[in-house]
């Protein structure tokens, strides 16, 4: 892996000013969609596949009776095990050297799988194309040394990226400055996002973060477990063909398809 | 500002009432930020919990309109306990002076009242001179009529119970403000007041500003590192359009807008010249004539001569006592008697309090120009929803401008730092730069008057009108070295001391407003922009040095500031009588040896205890000191609470006089008003989201209007359950002048006041909504509920507070 970063999102600077959710459309030119106020400054109203980042409004009764209005840039969490990964089954879905996860569209067959997997219900899906979209951290910019767009345009420091380990040691140390119920998000699980958050309230305050956040069992066991094994049957198979080859000799037109039974489960 | 962005970082405690800073300056808050990283408490006073509040330490909410109760409140809490920075109070205030015993407040009302003409005659609102014509002092602060013991007695009616029932605001919030922000008294600490549109756009806008000014007196927080009092301009350049005299009663510069009987230039220089015998006092404005010759120098070159008082009568004058803001043009336009209309890069259809009025009025005009990168409101007035075509007959023409960075140009920002912007690409179509468009209109202008005559002609011919390129076009740096000035003749000077001759060459330009001169020599069209280059010529705006001497974020090789590259006004005040900083931490400036070390200093001149040659710090006032009694002011010396023009209240609790008694309310059939009416129950106020610009041409910007796509009126939960009104519902707003339907946003962030014991709830919405675009978007401008009353100094418009009603659509 060339260089494991990590993208910081200190929530306690966020002014929920959106610039974030507006330089990701702008350099990914993700087209705008008419839409109506539902009462709400969150606007689209969830992450779509034309809007990969989404500062999320939620006003939160603090304990004194008083209001707490909560900003949360939601979007792809860049997991080290990634669901979406794990289940895509052509490899669409795929790690970077920064450790991101970004998508070779062109590979991608609408399945959506991938949807089904994210613990945070990232991916989304446009029916007109039949793909699905995301957040890749601007991987494009990420090449050329770059800052991911949301984090160019953040005007307060709420977003940062930066050497994976450096970035969640700052992290704890905002997170000890705040004091409270500040936390740090994203590094205990699924074996630690790209994107860790700090967050100035506990997590389940929030809503549609997942506390624990998991990669789901099945996905474990069809990835970790069933596909190893298969491609293991697979690999056997190829093994027994080859040495039957050096055995018997080329095969005949007639057993055309004894050497695929792996490759097709 | 009196201070500058950066500088925020450096105050100990940010009060932010006025404004909503994080979401009208979202890339400024970040300065605010960094001070709440060094522990700053950062204070957010407003009706709405806003974006700016979720930053904030404490959100304080307070009903629209009754910031100087509030203020008032802090006044008297600093005084009581005895929190002001005492020395600072004595020598940098006119605290000491003693105000004239005829002078005089009661029930709301101070001496010399007109009550037909609602103004004042201030010849009652003057301080004490002796015979020398030096200001009377009572450094003890104890002669009762000292402006201490005055302000002291004036604000005495200010009780914690008063303010609150006024407020709303609990007597618990109040003093948690009133300490934090008073703590900044110590002589090594500042606090700093951020203010916006949520202070000035009030029947008494100018006196929210003033009290606030009171407060940072008291606590020695003017002219100090993290202090100030600090305007955030709205938009990018609007601190440049007031430099430059976007007001009709003032010439660029802040130089007056003479009037009428005012019709010779030494009766001019005369009237606005101040004059001080006080040898503590430099007196600054002793330089007006010199300022004013230069501007009519730049404004008609070699035709303006000392034999013709250099084009003085060639300038308007302003009937005296009347007045030309927006308020006053609308209502002339509405009574027929306006024939055209230039609204330039605006949509006052929108934009303009009482819409109803403005739309009325436009249909009287013969004809009218906007000029604007976006079709509008205002442009198409006379088609708008409603609106019988047929019946209207003012021709319109809509010409297509170039954005801003479709120019080039300077920009000054709020902490009066301009700076050199480049063109970042041509305009569209057959859209042009404003100048390019002036200097066509005045070019055709001159072409007819050459051909036909007309009415004053040599205000026309007469212009100095050298504004082009090579290439014909409108050339920026031409005109910014014009406002810059130049000698317009070959300037010997010599040094009385030394001797050392200095040599000037016609045409170079001058360096500083101090070579400026009253003969004829040198031309500036705004002297405090002089010094904006060097007399080689550069262009000191387009400098980007990023070294920090200081180490207090002052950058002074970045761009320009006026004046004269100070990045702190009143600095001298940030150190005590002998030149020492109050603030050993933040040495702004410090007296070493024989001269001033730091920021440019406000003047050479050594600190006040040199007896000989030392000055006062308030060197632009007559009296060298900061005006705690401000006679300046239309409506009195010291501020006072008064009422929105409409409120809850049938009565004000404080006196006799609920609406500003320097205030004339406009007298047609669509000014109606409907205070403490129990058909408009509920208290309004109207601002502009982050998302969207003014009057909302980014209604154009599709990502923009995606994230903020129609208008809304926030609703507190408990009055819209009270109501039955649900969130997301469409809902009908009105005031007495008009009505709309918006979307419902039920929020948890505004709550009910107890105002005078009972129950009374605020709604708000954002007025950057129209008709004409989005193409589905309905009539929901917001000014059609906000009455057309203003600031008697300024007439700013009331749009922060009136009443309507809410209820289902």
């Amino acid at each position: 892996m060339k260089k494991e970063l990590v993208k910081l999102i200190d929530l306690s600077r966020c002014t929920a000013c959106r610039g974030c959710q507006v330089a990701c459309k702008q350099w990914n030119e993700l087209p705008a969609k008419r839409t109506r106020n539902l009462g709400s400054y969150q606007n689209p109203p969830d992450l779509q596949w034309n809007t990969w980042t989404l500062i999320r409004f939620q006003e939160h009764e603090k304990k004194d009776g008083k209001v707490n209005w909560l900003f949360r840039k939601d979007g792809c969490m860049h997991c080290t095990d990634a669901a979406c990964i794990k289940v895509c089954p052509t490899g669409a879905l795929y790690h970077t050297e920064f450790g991101s996860v970004s998508m070779h569209a062109d590979k991608c067959i609408g399945c959506k799988a991938c949807i089904t997997a994210c613990p945070f219900s990232v991916p989304k899906y446009d029916p007109e194309t039949n793909k699905i979209a995301k957040c890749d951290l601007c991987y494009t910019r990420l090449q050329v040394n770059q800052p991911p767009a949301c984090v160019l345009s953040c005007p307060t420091g709420a977003l940062q990226i930066g050497a994976k380990d450096a970035m969640i040691k700052k992290a704890y140390a905002r997170a000890a400055e705040l004091g409270g119920d500040a936390n740090v998000y994203g590094d205990k699980f699924v074996n630690g996002t790209h994107v860790v958050y700090v967050l100035p309230e506990r997590a389940d305050v929030y809503d549609h973060l997942p506390v624990d956040p998991k990669v789901p069992l099945e996905m474990i066991i069809w990835k970790d477990v069933l596909k190893p094994a298969a491609l293991l049957t697979a690999g056997a198979v190829v093994a027994g063909c080859f040495l039957h080859y050096i055995t018997h000799g080329p095969k005949t037109p007639d057993d055309e398809t004894t050497c695929e039974g792996g490759n097709k489960s | 500002m009196t201070n500058h962005y950066i500088d925020l970082k450096n105050s100990d405690c940010i009060l932010i009432m006025g404004s909503n800073a994080a979401e009208n300056h979202p890339i400024a808050f970040k300065w605010i930020l960094r001070a709440k990283d060094r522990g700053a408490k950062i204070i957010h006073v407003d009706p709405r919990y806003t974006r700016t509040s979720a930053r904030c330490d404490y959100h304080v909410p307070l009903r629209s309109g009754t910031d100087i109760a509030f203020l008032g409140g802090m006044i008297k809490h600093i005084i009581d306990n005895n929190m002001i920075q005492e020395e600072y109070v004595k020598y940098y205030t006119n605290a000491s002076q003693i105000v004239n015993p005829d002078f005089s407040f009661k029930d709301g009302l101070f001496s010399g009242y007109n009550a037909e003409k609602r103004s004042y005659k201030k010849d009652t609102w003057t301080t004490m001179k002796d015979e020398a014509g030096i200001p009377i002092r009572d450094y003890t602060l104890q002669d009762p009529h000292c402006v201490y013991q005055m302000l002291k007695k004036h604000y005495d009616r200010y009780t914690l119970d008063m303010v609150s029932s006024i407020t709303g605001v609990s007597k618990e919030d109040l003093l948690l403000v009133y300490n934090e922000y008073g703590a900044t008294g110590a002589k090594d600490k500042a606090g700093t007041e951020c203010y916006a549109l949520g202070w000035t756009h009030h029947t008494v806008g100018s006196q929210n500003i003033r009290a606030m000014s009171i407060i940072q007196l008291l606590l020695g927080n003017m002219g100090v590192c993290g202090g100030g009092i600090n305007a955030l301009r709205g938009e990018p350049n609007v601190q440049g359009s007031t430099d430059h005299a976007i007001l009709y009663n003032i010439l660029p510069g802040y130089l007056k807008m003479p009037s009428g009987p005012v019709d010779t230039l030494a009766k001019y220089i005369e009237k606005y010249t101040p004059k001080s015998t006080d040898p503590q006092s430099v007196n600054w404005y002793q330089n007006y004539p010199k300022y004013t010759v230069s501007f009519l120098k730049a404004i008609w070159g070699d035709k303006a001569t000392a034999e013709n008082e250099f084009g003085y009568s060639w300038l308007p004058k302003l009937d005296d006592g009347k007045h030309y803001s927006i308020l006053h043009t609308y209502d002339a336009m509405y009574a027929g008697k306006i024939k055209g209309f230039f609204a330039y890069g605006s949509n006052v259809a929108v934009s303009s309090p009482n819409s109803t009025k403005v739309r009325r009025s436009l249909e009287k005009l013969k004809w009218m120009v906007n000029v604007n990168i976006f079709d509008n409101e205002t442009a198409s007035f006379w088609k708008a929803p409603g609106v019988d075509s047929n019946a209207i007959d003012t021709e319109v023409f809509l010409l297509p401008a170039a954005a801003s960075m479709e120019k080039e140009g300077s920009q000054s920002n709020s902490g009066r730092l301009v700076q050199w912007r480049y063109k970042a690409a041509n305009p569209p179509g057959d859209a042009w730069a404003d100048g390019d468009i002036t200097m066509k209109l005045m070019d055709t202008l001159r072409e007819l008057y050459k051909k036909e005559g007309g009415a004053f002609p040599e205000q026309i011919l007469n212009l100095k009108w050298d504004y082009r390129d090579a290439s014909g076009k409108f050339d920026a740096l031409k005109v910014s070295k014009q406002i810059n000035g130049h000698y317009t003749q070959d300037v010997t000077i010599i040094d009385p001391v030394t001797g050392a001759k200095e040599e000037n060459k016609k045409g170079e330009t001058v360096p500083t407003f101090a070579k400026l001169m009253a003969d004829g020599s040198t031309s500036s069209g705004n002297w405090v922009m002089a010094g904006s280059f060097d007399q080689k010529g550069l262009n000191k705006m387009a400098k980007r040095g990023k070294e920090d001497p200081t180490g207090l974020g002052l950058y002074p090789e970045w761009a320009f500031a006026w004046p004269l590259n100070r990045r702190i006004i009143y600095n001298r005040a940030s150190c005590d009588l002998e030149g020492k900083p109050y603030n050993p931490n933040m040495k702004l400036l410090e007296w070493v040896g024989d001269k001033w070390v730091g920021d440019v200093p406000d003047g050479p001149a050594p600190p006040m205890a040199n007896k000989e040659k030392g000055k006062m710090p308030f060197i632009m006032k007559v009296d060298g000191v900061g005006a705690i009694f401000g006679p300046g002011m239309v409506e009195g010396p010291f501020p006072e609470h008064y009422e929105p023009l409409e409120g809850p209240l049938a009565k004000n609790l404080m006196s006799g006089q609920s609406l500003n008694p320097a205030v004339t309310p406009f007298k047609s059939d669509l000014d109606k008003v409907a205070n403490a009416d129990s058909k408009y129950p509920f208290v309004c106020t109207t601002y502009s989201a982050t998302e969207h610009w003014c009057s909302g041409f980014t209604r154009w910007q599709p990502w923009l209007l995606e994230m903020m796509p129609e208008a809304y009126l926030e609703i507190g939960e408990k009055l819209a359950k009270s109501l039955g009104i649900k969130n997301g519902e469409t809902i009908k707003v009105a005031s007495i002048r008009g009505e709309l339907k918006c979307v419902a946003m039920v929020t948890k962030r505004l709550v009910p006041f107890q105002i005078d014991g009972k129950t009374v709830h605020e709604v708000g919405m954002p007025f950057n909504y129209g008709w004409r675009f989005p193409e589905d978007a309905t009539d929901a401008s917001a000014n059609y509920l906000t009455p057309s009353i203003g600031c008697p100094n300024t007439f700013c418009p009331e749009y922060k507070a009136f009443m309507v009603n809410v209820s289902k659509a």
